[in-house]
């Protein structure tokens, strides 16, 4: 019982996503091209009060529901990784028109043919875990 | 609850999202879940990257469980049939390559079974989604786990990243898919 409260973050998650329209291609694209602000409102107020919720909770020394202090793990101190993963997240990105989490909604969504790109996304995972040791790890 | 919701409405949402994921013990981060089912289907086997104890981490193989059936009950009991209000210029550029009526369904029928096996389906589907998985696991996490958790907690190799999903998507937006749409 302990997951079911992920569940339901997870439902919340896939029904704000698809309400707002983040999982369509056609936003994604718009996006790319600069043509609307939406995409940008929805990633900028999302940072703007997550910028606020991270400091409360790090000033507060906030305590999770299990009485355990609240650990925000920084991002280890990398540069190369960053712009060289996320240039090629950012063509796959353009392409498809969903990152990971849209992947997962849009087969909720009923797009069916998402599975093949959860399924290519996978193997992507796969076979970087199977290389990394030998790309640049700065 | 059937109309779209606006940007100021999701955003606020996603990062509530991120609250209780941190107030739950966790964190919001989805990539890491495509390596995390590597190791639950014998990845351990091929190499000692994919070793870990994927059960640890298999709340966050709920939370996108959940999420997918998010997109069940929202494309079941909350939609309306109001076309995605897409920027004119936008459509005018998608007519022009073919795709017509862009918005009226969430995507292009690029994204079909009947096309999947074409050098376009491929490309979109399998091709986009391998970049997608290789690229946000190089990076060390996607547009939650940099964009949106990263960012918030003002941390540089987040915005390192951001910055390359947008120097990959334009390339490919503005110089490979004018010919490929």
């Amino acid at each position: 019982m302990k997951y079911l409260r992920f569940f339901l973050v997870g439902i919340f998650f896939g029904i704000v996503l698809t309400k707002a329209e983040v999982i369509s291609w056609y936003r994604i694209y718009e996006m790319f091209r600069f043509e609307s602000f939406h995409m940008y409102g929805v990633i900028g107020s999302a940072v703007v009060l997550g910028v606020i919720i991270t400091r409360i909770i790090k000033k507060t020394g906030m305590k999770s529901v299990d009485g355990k202090p609240i650990n925000i793990a920084p991002k280890p101190d990398t540069k190369i990784r960053p712009i060289i993963g996320g240039t090629i997240f950012g063509l796959g990105w353009a392409l498809t028109g969903a990152c990971p989490g849209p992947i997962y909604i849009l087969i909720g969504n009923g797009f069916m043919v998402f599975t093949v790109v959860l399924a290519s996304a996978v193997l992507g995972a796969l076979v970087h875990g199977m290389i990394s040791h030998k790309l640049p790890q700065g | 609850m059937t109309e779209p919701w606006p940007w100021y409405v999701a955003g606020p949402l996603i990062s509530l999202v991120m609250f209780l994921m941190f107030y739950f013990g966790t964190r919001f981060g989805v990539s890491s879940t495509m390596e995390t089912i590597c190791s639950m289907g014998g990845a351990d086997k091929l190499t000692d990257y994919f070793k870990v104890d994927w059960r640890s981490k298999a709340w966050n193989l709920v939370f996108v469980l959940g999420a997918l059936v998010g997109g069940i009950i929202a494309s079941q009991y909350m939609m309306s049939d109001v076309a995605i209000d897409l920027n004119d210029t936008t459509k005018a550029s998608l007519i022009s390559k073919g795709i017509l009526n862009p918005g009226v369904n969430y995507l292009p029928d690029i994204f079909t079974w009947e096309n999947l096996l074409t050098g376009q389906g491929l490309i979109f589907m399998v091709l986009g989604g391998f970049l997608v998985g290789f690229g946000t696991r190089y990076a060390g996490g996607c547009t939650s786990g940099h964009a949106i958790s990263g960012l918030s907690d003002l941390q540089l190799p987040s915005l390192i990243a951001v910055i390359g999903f947008f120097i990959g998507g334009l390339l490919v937006t503005h110089l490979i898919l004018p010919y490929i749409l």
